[in-house]
């Protein structure tokens, strides 16, 4: 049982794939694409591990609670159902908290992060349209009181297998069904 | 690479639903069932709206999402490359083949301050082992003569699933600013 009032995601968990049971180090590596689109998706994991389904939801909540994972489900192609651009600023070291909390507060932002160089806040966002995309860039930076540099998308060279989780357990996603 | 570059036509239907799933399935044994009844529509027509989406090439990748920084890997370096841009596809595709390697996206340059045209995430336990990762993609790709740099994350302020919305949301930033000025 897990107790998820107690037990939010946040930043200071960090572990190993190795501190995981092997239940979780499979659903953690085993599944990160071609997952099928059935309607018992829990139930053929579980098949698959030889398990219960009842365990690998349990697993699954778990692992979702305590942050690992972030969701199960799909992964959207950047500019086939939305346009999206990535955008730096440069922020004073005195402002950019701030600055990063209003950028963050922009539904249409999802990934934000310090960097270490001149520009340091990079986030991306993303939108509906062309259209809709400029008005949230031109109000972040209303909002922010800072310029962005936008860097949209021109060619997408990588293509996505899921992440490699080194452990004890074989397999490598990137390396297995290449031709999948 | 060059396929599926135009954004897809999708319905008003096909946007409630990706709204309903970028954020993930319900953790239950029948998901789907319990996305169509939010969106007052059928298990069936749920699941082959999304084979539809796969189909047509909007769904990249389907299954477990992990976030790298809570399974150990919490360094990562953007690395951004100056590369001649005759050259920018196939050396894009060399350093996206790398398993550290999650990301391989061309974008544009910004002269004067901005030459970089080729940005690679890496992944590593840590900044040294980042940085030696990028040495030997360097040296296996042919990478010498390139100009690069690495810009490690020092803070996550946020990270999620693009969410795709609609509507006009400033509002929301509007009131975090009002409070922090206070």
């Amino acid at each position: 049982m897990t107790d998820s009032v107690n037990n939010p995601a946040n930043d200071s968990i960090s572990s190993s794939i190795n501190d995981f049971s092997p239940l979780e180090q499979h659903l953690l590596n085993d599944f990160q694409r071609d997952m099928s689109l059935s309607a018992t998706p829990y139930a053929d994991m579980a098949k698959q591990l030889g398990v219960n389904e009842e365990d690998v939801l349990q697993s699954m909540q778990s692992l979702q609670e305590n942050g690992v994972v972030s969701r199960v489900g799909p992964v959207f192609r950047p500019n086939r159902i939305g346009v999206s651009t990535l955008a730096a600023m440069s922020v004073p070291a005195d402002k950019l908290e701030c600055v990063a909390r209003i950028v963050s507060a922009f539904p249409e932002v999802n990934h934000n992060y310090e960097r270490d160089h001149l520009y340091n806040l990079w986030f991306v966002v993303t939108a509906s349209s062309e259209e809709h995309l400029d008005i949230v860039l031109y109000e972040i930076e209303q909002h922010a009181e800072q310029t962005l540099m936008s860097l949209p998308m021109l060619d997408d060279y990588f293509i996505d297998l899921g992440f490699k989780l080194t452990s004890s357990l074989t397999g490598s996603p990137k390396q297995a069904n290449h031709n999948g | 690479m060059q396929l599926n570059k135009q954004v897809l036509h999708l319905s008003s239907k096909d946007r409630a639903l990706i709204k309903a799933v970028q954020g993930g399935l319900p953790v239950v044994s029948r998901p789907y069932a319990e996305i169509a009844k939010k969106l007052n529509s059928s298990e069936t027509d749920v699941i082959s709206r999304l084979q539809y989406l796969m189909d047509n090439g909007a769904i990249k990748r389907y299954g477990v999402v992990v976030r790298h920084k809570e399974l150990g890997y919490t360094a990562n370096g953007m690395v951004v490359w100056n590369i001649p841009d005759d050259k920018v596809e196939e050396l894009g595709i060399c350093i996206g083949n790398y398993d550290c390697v999650t990301l391989s996206y061309r974008r544009p340059r910004r002269l004067p301050g901005w030459p970089y045209n080729l940005f690679t995430m890496v992944h590593g336990s840590n900044r040294e082992e980042v940085t030696q990762k990028v040495a030997e993609i360097v040296e296996k790709c042919g990478l010498e003569n390139i100009d690069h740099t690495i810009l490690f994350s020092t803070r996550r302020f946020k990270q999620r699933g693009a969410s795709y919305t609609q509507k006009n949301t400033s509002s929301t930033a509007k009131a975090v600013k009002l409070q922090l000025v206070k």
